[in-house]
């Protein structure tokens, strides 16, 4: 293990036209953390993901992950990380098996079956396997999507708004399967506009906002921004999230 | 290499599981030998050949109306990839920068020769004879997987620069029209002064009628080279293209 950051961005720039998207942007995530990076729309997420990812170049300023420059290095960054993006980018026509041999192949694995059919049990997708993706539930096809990424291990794996579009159900399969990962090791860099996702999953948080990260560290660096908190007594209220779940009787 | 294969076999698959793309592709052509045969067929004077039979005079221009509506789901496939994540996943993994585009040209390569080879084999049900020898058909071959790699790439820069699926496709129309300004139909001598000299200079006539003497085993003459320049030329120019385009599109997404 090293102690160097898995991912290292300083001064990091991109405009579209007149429009500054990126304003300078500085961030280090340390190797083996969950690391969120929170915004609303329109905030420069999926920007920073794609020049992070080398399918964007960026004007100015350095981005290296797992030690590699993303701009003079991109094929050793490919063979480091995995991304999955905004839409799963999974083959609906193929089976879900197939789509991770797919990839598996692709990355010149050996035994690409096996991969498969492990991924497959991994994240309870084995009794889905043999069919057609396009029959699959948005749960699934993000764990698919997911298990996609794992294929051949990267050591820095990129979530572009992983739960964007999930019922809730789904949603919390796949925070589950999302903090499993950090257990083995993987740096996981997710963008998200949730805050409870934020809160839920991440090691720490960076707000990104207007182009810049305006604050970052661990859910408890964030809190002593704000003064202490005063103690009220509020009735406490079940939400709307708790009552659908305990009605459709999530075993979560 | 391995990584376009790889690609390639998975889009083969996509159209082993919707084997109707092959079907319309080869329906629109069919429809219009039928027509052409049976209903316009009586009618049109072929000039001095007319111990030919108007099916052998036809099947070339209707073999490359199969091609130019064949590419139109290139161009949708590869839309259709783009749209989705799926292309994004693949530009992010570390295999040939452009393996994802050989695999859809190699697709549509296959996939327009199985058509082809079901339009003439209805040809074959309605008459067509040809005692050309193998090397004659190896020439028809040739020009046609010259022809229809032309198309591809024409249909690879529609699919990347389009921005609906009906447009990925649309681009094809016009290049269904060009064979009724040519000799495929009908000969050009009976055209009026403008439309002939159209019908003479654009490239359909000269690929139609070297492949009409390659199969008639007629004598070549200048044809043969004109069709190769134009499908060469249309080749390196449609290839040049869509690179162009594919590299705009890659730095711009």
């Amino acid at each position: 293990m090293t102690t160097a950051p898995a991912i290292e961005i300083a001064g990091l720039t991109k405009s579209y036209g007149d429009h500054a998207v990126l304003r300078g942007v500085d961030l280090s995530v340390p190797p083996g953390s969950i690391y969120a990076l929170l915004g609303s729309n329109g905030a420069g997420k999926t920007t920073l993901i794609k020049i992070l990812s080398t399918l964007l170049h960026a004007d100015d300023g350095r981005a290296s992950v797992a030690g590699h420059d993303v701009a003079d290095q991109p094929r050793r960054v490919r063979e480091s990380i995995s991304l999955t993006g905004q839409f799963a980018a999974v083959d609906e026509i193929l089976t879900g098996r197939e789509n991770l041999v797919l990839v598996a192949q692709l990355r010149h694995l050996r035994e690409p079956h096996a991969i498969a059919d492990d991924l497959l049990s991994r994240f309870d997708l084995s009794d889905a396997g043999g069919r057609r993706v396009a029959t699959y539930s948005g749960g699934m096809r993000r764990r698919l999507d997911i298990a996609m990424s794992l294929v051949g291990d990267p050591p820095v794996l990129f979530l572009d708004e992983p739960t964007t579009g999930l019922d809730p159900q789904s949603r919390i399969e796949v925070w589950r399967t999302v903090s499993e990962l950090a257990g083995r090791g993987t740096t996981v860099l997710l963008t998200t506009q949730y805050l409870e996702e934020a809160e839920q999953l991440a090691d720490r948080i960076a707000i990104l906002h207007d182009g810049r990260i305006i604050a970052d560290g661990t859910l408890a660096d964030l809190q002593a921004l704000l003064p202490p908190a005063a103690v009220e007594y509020v009735e406490k209220r079940p939400t709307l999230e708790d009552i659908f779940l305990t009605i459709v009787g999530s075993n979560s | 290499m391995i990584d376009t294969l790889v690609l390639t076999r998975r889009s083969l698959r996509h159209i082993l599981r919707s084997p109707d793309t092959i079907v319309t592709t080869a329906i629109t052509p069919v429809a219009m030998l039928l027509l052409f045969v049976y209903v316009f067929g009586g009618a049109i004077d072929l000039g001095g050949d007319a111990d030919q039979s108007y099916v052998d005079y036809l099947l070339p221009g209707i073999l490359l109306i199969t091609v130019a509506s064949g590419v139109a789901y290139t161009s949708y496939r590869l839309f259709l990839d783009l749209q989705g994540g799926i292309f994004e996943r693949f530009q992010s993994m570390p295999i040939t920068r452009s393996a994802p585009l050989w695999a859809h040209v190699l697709t549509s390569l296959v996939a327009n020769l199985v058509a082809l080879a079901l339009v003439v084999l209805v040809a074959l049900l309605m008459g067509f004879r040809s005692g050309a020898g193998p090397l004659a058909w190896l020439g028809v071959l040739g020009i046609l997987v010259l022809f229809t790699l032309a198309l591809t790439w024409l249909a690879v820069t529609a699919g990347l620069a389009a921005k609906s699926a009906d447009g990925a496709g649309g681009f094809a129309y016009p290049l269904l029209f060009l064979p009724f300004l040519s000799s495929a139909f009908v000969p050009t001598d009976g055209m009026p002064g403008p439309v002939r000299w159209f019908a003479e200079h654009q490239p359909v006539t000269s690929i139609v009628d070297t492949l009409r003497h390659l199969y008639a085993e007629q004598p070549l003459g200048q044809d043969v080279w004109t069709a190769l320049a134009w499908c060469v030329g249309l080749l390196v120019v449609a290839h040049l293209l869509a690179m162009r385009t594919y590299r705009r599109r890659m730095s711009a997404c």
